[in-house]
This record gives structure tokens, sequence and C-alpha cells, in this order.
């Protein structure tokens, strides 16, 4: 591991990926406590495809995310305790409580409607594209969707207009189907598609398309930031399919925290992953292979992670004390906002 | 007589057509959404393998499958899954299903059920929760069916699955699990034939759907301080039973309609209508709307509530229309 400038951008990444990871292990203790309704997406395992790719955008650009957008949200900088409470539906949430999970927004760091409509993302970062593109400031669109969203025909109808066009629009496709069961197996839905390579769909078009690896935070970073830059130069856009093996707990239909509470000791030799998820522990789990990373610096990294670890365990349970201590919405409040009021426009 | 969940009896409805209709097939992976019923519809994979199709998430796709594969002769029901994605198959439903026979002069049928889960389901917040029903009324050419209980959506999807037009189908996410009464043997139910689920003097409500054991509810309520409520359920809103609509209407001379839908030109608002028309010389007071306002549909739960008709606000309704004229 190189010191420096990456290795300080590295610690960046996991300062972030670990932020998610623990919001989203108490995610699932709120659902599981009760605190919420509705189904609910988890961002486990796909930290290392969120955090290194929101990071290679500028403040002035857009982005559009999806049902699965907890880990987005965070990467951007969001405030998890607003985040929480919007998952808890309290008015402090990011939406007041209106949104829930699936539609966790922030649209002063730049996010275009959180679409929980499968497609709903890839296409309206399109028209995020668009606008970039008429402002002529080298602003770019970054439309994080999973790899369901190709079933959709609309994502066919965006991917065309944005290559007819040479929009500046970075598809960054997550594919978290690998190793999935599938709702046909009664799981999580996962990929049904004809194709077994998605690339040929975008490539089709003219679209420059590259495969990663989502687990690797480095390799993420460094083809999202050719991709920007074609953006920004007007050779846009570029589609981006990031790998990633389907985590335990995203498996069945509804989560749950399979690998259980994670144990940054794994990535020091304080602990040693065993068990079913061994595998996982060692390899696929991408909080993990960065902090290995990084712990190879050496006794001063070690302290240095479990001084990470931590700040942010404090850091997610005092954004989950300020959820759960929120206030819920005023019920009339309901009839609110459905047209832009003239004074907060 | 016994007891039966509507998700039980809609795959007995289904598993029946398919047993008699060679080609009544399945396209859709969970008709019954996500929650504990689920599991029902695994026998019609296990006794029709070749019958049940899971497809992509390709709304547009499977409803045109469903039409073109209807005109070329088979009965297929497509389910839609969340009511709320019926929009991206909206050119499927009303402008290639709904005209095809018209448009041909006749020649042409499209004779495909199409099924979706309706309604604020609980935390399903603005993306989750619509009911596009109401839409779709204004779109000739589709039946359109709302059955409330487990006798009723069997015997509505059987003649669903028999009829000659194109269908769609509308069943509550938070009646799967309700269980009614069911008579030994379940048979088809005739579309355009109004039930009434409880009769009474005193006013007469009209509601489809999970609306329905709501106004039950609180009919019952209503009924401890003597107001007796005459409760139809259409069951069909094309073809509608305005005949036993208006015919309760000139006995009780007051009418509150209720729906889950929002309020402008949604279902509560056309039934409304139909008896300001044609049975205006048997109201003694003003029609009442029972509806959601039009608001898209909150997730916090406080804030949801405060939009969706309940039993209580039905209830209060019911007095507010008493009380008038
Ligand atoms: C238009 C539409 N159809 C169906 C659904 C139901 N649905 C919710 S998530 C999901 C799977 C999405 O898979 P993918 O896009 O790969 O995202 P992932 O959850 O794997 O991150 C489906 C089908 C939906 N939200 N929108
Ligand atoms: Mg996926």
């Amino acid at each position: 591991m190189p010191k420096g400038p990456g290795e300080k951008r590295q610690w960046q990444f996991l300062e972030r990926m670990l932020l998610i990871r623990r919001f989203e292990e108490t995610v699932v203790k709120m659902a599981t406590d009760g605190h919420f309704r509705g189904h609910y997406h988890l961002y486990i395992g796909q930290e290392g495809t969120g955090v290194p790719a929101i990071a290679a955008l500028k403040r002035k650009d857009f982005l559009a995310t999806t049902h699965r957008n907890h880990g987005h949200i965070l990467a951007r900088g969001a405030d998890p305790g607003a985040g929480l409470a919007e998952i808890l539906g309290r008015a402090t949430g990011l939406n007041g409580g209106r949104g829930g999970t699936i539609h966790l927004c922030e649209p002063k760091l730049g996010f275009l409607s959180t679409s929980g409509v499968v497609g709903g993302c890839i296409s309206l970062a399109v028209g995020g594209g668009y606008a970039c593109a008429q402002r002529r400031d080298g602003s770019v669109t970054m439309a994080l969707f999973g790899d369901g969203a190709l079933e959709e025909g609309v994502s066919y109808e965006a991917l065309n207009i944005a290559a007819l066009w040479h929009l500046p629009v970075i598809f960054m496709c997550e594919n978290n189907s690998a190793g999935a069961m599938g709702m046909a197996k009664g799981g999580y839905p996962s990929l049904v598609h004809a194709s077994k390579n998605l690339l040929l769909i975008p490539k089709s078009m003219g679209i420059k398309s590259v495969r990663v690896d989502g687990v690797d935070a480095a390799a993420v970073h460094a083809a999202t930031t050719r991709a920007i830059s074609l953006c920004r130069s007007g050779r846009g856009p570029v589609f981006i399919e990031a790998m990633t093996p389907r985590w335990a707990g995203s498996d069945p239909l509804w989560p749950e925290l399979a690998t259980g509470i994670t144990d940054l000791r794994m990535a020091t030799g304080g602990a040693v992953p065993t068990g079913k998820h061994q595998a996982w522990f060692e390899h696929y789990d991408p909080v993990l292979r960065l902090a290995r990373e990084l712990a190879n610096g050496g006794e001063e990294s070690v302290h240095r992670l479990s001084a990470l670890d931590e700040a942010t365990r404090k850091r997610i349970a005092d954004a989950a004390d300020f959820a759960l201590a929120s206030p819920l919405p005023a019920p009339e409040t309901a009839l609110n906002h459905v047209f832009v009021q003239e004074a907060s426009a | 007589m016994s007891k039966q969940s509507y998700a039980a009896a809609l795959v007995d409805a289904l598993h029946d057509a398919m047993r008699s209709d060679p080609r009544v097939s399945i396209i859709g992976g969970y008709v019954l959404g996500l929650g504990p019923q689920r599991t029902l519809t695994d026998r019609l994979k296990q006794d029709f393998p070749d019958r049940v199709f899971d497809p992509p998430t390709s709304e547009a796709g499977n409803a045109a499958v469903g039409v073109g594969a209807s005109m070329a002769g088979m009965r297929p029901f497509v389910d839609l899954g969340t009511a709320s994605f019926s929009y991206l198959a909206w050119s499927q439903l009303t402008n290639e299903a709904a005209v095809a026979h018209y448009m041909t002069n006749g020649r042409l049928t499209a004779p495909v059920t199409f099924h979706m889960l309706h309604g604020v389901r609980g935390g399903g917040a603005a993306q989750h929760s619509q009911s596009p029903h109401a839409m779709l009324w204004n779109a000739p050419g589709l039946e359109i069916v709302a059955p409330s209980t487990a006798a009723d959506a069997y015997g509505l999807i059987r003649t669903a699955l028999a009829s000659p037009n194109p269908t769609m189908l509308v069943s509550h996410a938070k009646l799967l699990g309700i269980e009614t009464e069911v008579s030994e043997k379940k048979s088809a139910i005739p579309f355009g034939v109004a039930d009434i689920k409880r009769r009474g003097r005193d006013v007469t409500v009209v509601a489809t759907s999970l609306m329905v054991p709501y106004c039950l509810t609180a009919a019952e309520a209503l009924a401890k301080d003597g107001i007796e409520v005459e409760l139809v359920d259409p069951r069909t809103l094309v073809p509608l039973d305005e005949k036993t609509i208006i015919e309760s209407v000139s006995r009780t001379g007051r009418l509150v309609v209720v729906d889950e839908c929002p309020l402008r030109g949604g279902i509560a608002s056309e039934i409304a209508a139909t008896v300001a028309e044609r049975g205006f010389k048997h109201l003694k007071a003003p029609i009442v709307r029972v509806t959601r306002p039009d608001t898209p549909v909150p997730f916090s739960l406080p804030l949801e509530n405060f939009v969706t008709p309940d039993p209580e606000k039905i209830a209060a309704a019911v007095r507010g229309a008493l009380k008038a004229g």
C-alpha cells in the first residue's frame, strides 16, 4: 500500500464505507425492533462501489439513486441522523418523513428525485445530463442503479438518448446478482435477463462501457474518475458495471443481518473469519478488504482503524438517538407540498 | 360455510381456471406481493410448471405480451405487481387492449386479464400506494373489477378469465390476509351485479375493495346509535350496476360514497355524478364523498393515516349526511 495522497484517500473511503456499514446495521435493528414499517434495502456489500464513485464527483454534479439509496446519500455527505429519522418517518428526517427508506433524498447535495420505480433513476439521470449539457459548465450526472433496471424498457430509451446527444452521464450499474437465489426461488429479485453480458447493451449504442470489481474501492475510483473526465470533455456518456457478489443478508426477500455486526478485528488478525460466511469476510466484504489493506501499514494503522471504528459507532449511535427522539410530523401537514408554495419557491 | 382469505380464494380461482381452460396461463412471479400469503401461489407453479412465468421487471413488455397473446387466442393472466407500476404499462392497457375490439369494427378481441395490488398498503409512500383504477375508468373498453371478499375474488376472477374482453382486476394489498365466509362450492359471479353487503334503511353507502370491510366496521359502530347503513358493493366498476345503487338510494334518500382513490375525477366522483344525474329525485340531502385528499401518499404513519379513509372517517361522514337536508 503506497503512502501519500493515495493512502489518505483510502482512509477517507474507509471512513465513509464504515459509516454506511454501521448505519445499515442500525437500520436492521430498527426494523427488527418495529420502529418502521415496510420493505427496505441495505447497501451492505456495495460500499466499495458507491463511496469511491461518488467521491470522484464535484460539488456541482448531480446524482440519481434508487430504492437502495442509503449508501449513496451518506457517501455524498448527508447527515446520518436525518437519514435514520427519515427511515423512521420523523419530522426531522431528510424528507420530513414523507419518503421513508426508499426515497431518502438530499437535493442540496445534487440528488435528483430518489425513485423507487425500477428504471426511474437511470432515465431521470439522463435528464440530469441534459441539464448539465445545457449549462455548459462541465458538470455531469451520475446514475447509481441496479442491474434490474436493464429489464425495463425505459432504460433503453434513456441510454439511446444519452448516446445520441453525447450527454455527460455516468451510468453506474451496480450488479449485485452474482450468487443470488432470485425471486423464482423465493428470494429477493435478481437479474432476469437474456443477456449474460450487460455491457453489450450500452456498447451496441456506442457508449463506452467498462466492468469493474465493485468490491475494490480503488478500482472503482479509477474507473469512475476516467468516466467523469470523458463526460466533462463532451465524450460521454460512459457505462460502468460494478460487480458485487450478493451479500447474504440481501438474498432473502426480506433483509436480515446475515453476517452479523461487522467485526473490524477480522481485518487486523484480532478475529478469525469462520463459518458459512467465511469467504465473504475474507474476500467480498469491501469494508474488511479495504481495512485489511490499510492495516498492513503496521501497528499505527491498526490503532487508527480501531479509533475510526469507535468514532463511527459513536456517530451512528448519536444519529440513532437523535432519530428515535425526533417527533413525528403533525398529521395535517400531509396536505402541504403538493404544489410549490410561492413563499418557499 | 367456512372462512377463507382473499389471497387463498384468488389462488383457488386461478387454479380452477387453469384446470378447466388450457388457454389460461400466468405471467407474474409475485401475484400476492411480498407478504406472508405469497407462498400460496406455489401450488400453481407445482401443478402447472409450464404455464406460470416469472417475468423480468418489464411491466410494459409483460402487459404487451398478455395483450398480444390474447389477440392470438390465449387467456393470459398478467400480474403487474404493485399497482403503482402499472403506469409503465399504460399504453398497453389503455391504448392497445382497451381499443382493439372497437378499432377493428368488432373483429378482434383481447381477452387478457390484468391484476395488480393497489392501495395504501402501509408505509408504501408515494410510489407504492397508488390506486390507478379510477384513471383506467376513463379508458373505455376495459372491464374493471375490485373485489372485497374471498367469495367475490374467486367468482369475479373466474368471470374475468372467461370474459371475451380485457379486464383489470385490482386487489387491495391489505385485503389479501382478510378472511371472509365462502360456501363449499365457490362459483363464478357475473360482472355488473352489485352485492348489498348490509341492509339498512337510513343511508346508502357505496364502496368497493378494502373500503367494504372498513364500511362494515363503521356500520356496526353506527348501528349502536340506531343508524342503519345499507352498504352496496358494486364489485365491478365496468360494467357498473347503476340500477342497484339508485334503487337503494330511492329507499334511503341519502348517499355516501367511499373510496381510497383521490377525490378529483375519482371513483366516488363518478358514482356520485351518476346518482345525481339519474337519481336526483330520491335525494334528501347532498351526496357525500369520503376519499383520499388530492395529495400523493406520504410514508410516515400519522401523515398516511391523515390522508387515508378509515372506519372513523366513514362513520363521521355518514352522521354528517344524516344531519344535512
Ligand atoms: C417499475 C418497478 N417494478 C417493480 C418493482 C419492484 N422491485 C423493487 S426492487 C426490485 C429489484 C430491483 O433490482 P435492481 O434494480 O437490480 O436493484 P437491487 O435491489 O438489486 O439493488 C424490484 C423488481 C419496482 N420497484 N419498480
Ligand atoms: Mg440487482
